[in-house]
């Protein structure tokens, strides 16, 4: 199950989808909106996808992951809109016949999904500014 | 050749729009509207090295062979999760 949605994640459905009886166990990663970063408040995060290519991009690294180990259910669920703080924003539950390729999989979509898939979030700080999360440009960065 | 372009996250802000028509020449290569949009405003000479270009949705290399009618989107660097 690969979703983008504006609402609410629902942690149980996701778990619920990847529990098959081949399964000895299932490993879920859930991220959630932080109330800091680096060292500013933030209030809540807002969430942008290039839809179409994002859902692509995660049914590729569900392919990859599914080479990679022999893992059954899987399910990504990523929010889109603001997420205030303490909701989550990703849930990945992975689950498989041993604790081990859940793990290990688990680990591998939340950083693949980080690294390319197209969402990109804006940090809406309490003093009510906001920003793109780790937007520099490439000179400045290097400076940094 | 027209290509539909898409921009998001701070690349839309510099830009100040999301979707364009552009027309460019018959061998266009993906780099090729990082250099309109350099023309349209400066300060996307800065973002170019940490930009990644999408044609119908897959990443590309900057030397990919644009057609006509594909849509380009301007990745800027993602922070989903």
């Amino acid at each position: 199950m690969i979703s983008l949605t504006l609402h609410p994640i629902d942690i149980g459905a996701a778990i619920n989808q990847v529990i098959t009886p081949t399964s000895g166990g299932l490993n879920v990663f859930i991220g959630t909106t932080r109330n800091h970063s680096f060292a500013r408040e933030v209030k809540l995060l807002e969430y942008e996808a290039y839809e179409p290519m994002a859902l692509h991009t995660i049914e590729q690294i569900e392919r990859e992951a599914r080479e990679k180990w022999p893992i059954y259910g899987v399910a990504i669920v990523h929010r889109l809109g603001r997420v205030p703080v303490g909701e989550a924003s990703v849930v990945i539950a992975v689950s498989a016949a041993h604790r081990n390729e859940a793990f290990e999989a688990c680990r591998f979509l939340i950083d693949t999904l980080k690294r390319e898939v197209p969402i990109w979030k804006r940090e809406h700080f309490v003093d009510g500014t906001s920003e793109w999360s780790g937007a520099k440009p490439a000179k400045k960065a290097k400076l940094s | 050749m027209k290509v539909r372009l898409k921009l998001f996250s701070v690349a839309r802000d510099l830009a100040g729009f999301h979707e364009l028509e552009v027309e460019l020449e018959q061998k266009a290569r993906a780099s090729s509207v990082l250099d309109v949009l350099v023309q349209r405003n400066p300060h996307f000479k800065d973002w170019k090295p940490s930009l990644r270009i999408a044609v119908n949705q897959e990443y590309v290399h900057a030397d990919h062979a644009l057609r006509d009618g594909d849509e380009v989107a301007i990745i800027p660097p993602v922070s989903g999760g």
